[in-house]
């Protein structure tokens, strides 16, 4: 005999549950946390790495590196100074989720830092779905992607709180139309806070490490 | 895409529910998925005849209901449906709403 079961459950709900999880961990120790996101080669990693020596003695900061493969990014974090620095290699996943950010917590001593920083995987589509437990999340947009990336990939300007624009050095050199690219933010997300910066000149930078530095007290 | 994990997801939701149900087999799972939720259909319908193999949900059919996108305008308070741009086609505001289309959810399973 057939019969039916109501169920009315968001198909990622496990993932949203644990990304609470990760959020109550990290509020309890007193970490603020911020989720990168952006395609590869936009920047994060440098964004990382020109960030964290204009917080050292300010915060003792972590960093979470997710890539399909190498540990790369973690030894950039650690080299440019983040007391701890963790690789999760994705094996092929296009994303990091809740689970791999348990995991990677697990690993430290939460009590030990004030900000953490998870880089994930180098993706405009994937990590816009998946919660990880993070207070903000970051999409580092840069220059040369072009200006029409809103307009391709909402799902990911949609979901974020913060927008870095990274490589405005190159604004000179490049088709990218400023207007065109912020019509196409403001219509998906009206409150974005944005920085526009140069992780290679250092233009801008300053801006972006006081907003950390202030949601991280 | 994360079609996979996505899958395993679904897997997972069905099972539990049938098994609370005390069912002895899953014929029909009923998947409501926004057209802004990036899914592809055949794509879950593929792993789904993978890692489904073994379990009671082994022959379930997966039914996808696509929900269209719906933007409210909060200028001028039309409602319409997205073209390439999401600025309002009335009175070309950017204050706008997603009121429907990011529907990600079972709704029911059939089971015997």
């Amino acid at each position: 005999m057939s019969q039916r079961v109501s169920v009315v459950e968001n198909i990622l709900n496990a993932n949203d549950r644990l990304a609470q999880e990760n959020r109550q961990r990290l509020d309890t120790a007193g970490v603020f946390s911020l989720n990168l996101m952006a395609s590869p080669g936009a920047g994060k990693t440098s964004l990382i790495e020109q960030t964290l020596p204009r917080l050292a003695k300010k915060l003792r900061v972590a960093v979470i590196d997710g890539d399909i493969a190498t540990s790369i990014d973690a030894d950039r974090a650690a080299a440019a100074g983040a007391q701890a620095a963790i690789q999760i290699n994705t094996g092929g996943e296009c994303h990091l989720d809740a689970v791999m950010l348990q995991q990677a917590l697990n690993q430290l001593d939460l009590s030990q830092f004030d900000l953490l920083i998870v880089e994930n995987v180098g993706n405009l589509v994937c990590p816009a779905s998946f919660a990880l437990g993070t207070h903000k999340s970051v999409l580092v947009a840069s220059v040369p992607e072009g200006d029409d990336k809103p307009y391709k990939y909402p799902g990911m300007y949609r979901g974020v709180d913060v927008l870095v624009i990274n490589k405005i050095d190159l604004l000179p050199y490049i088709d990218f139309r400023m207007d065109y690219f912020r019509r196409g933010v403001k219509v998906l997300n009206a409150n974005l806070v944005e920085f526009p910066l140069s992780c290679r000149t250092g233009e801008g930078l300053d801006a972006w490490v006081e907003w950390s530095l202030g949601q991280s007290k | 895409m994360h079609e996979l994990p996505v899958t395993q997801s679904i897997l997972e939701i069905a099972l539990r529910h049938a098994e609370q149900a005390n069912a002895k087999r899953i014929t029909d799972i009923y998947l409501v998925i926004g057209q802004l939720s990036s899914i592809v259909d055949e794509s879950v319908q593929f792993y789904w005849e993978i890692i489904a193999k073994g379990t009671i949900a082994e022959d379930a059919k997966l039914h996808f209901e696509r929900i269209p996108a719906k933007i409210l305008c909060l200028d001028c308070n039309q409602e319409y449906a997205p073209g390439d741009e999401l600025v309002c086609p009335n009175c070309e505001g950017m204050h706008v709403k997603v009121i429907a289309g990011e529907e990600f959810r079972m709704d029911a399973i059939d089971v015997e």
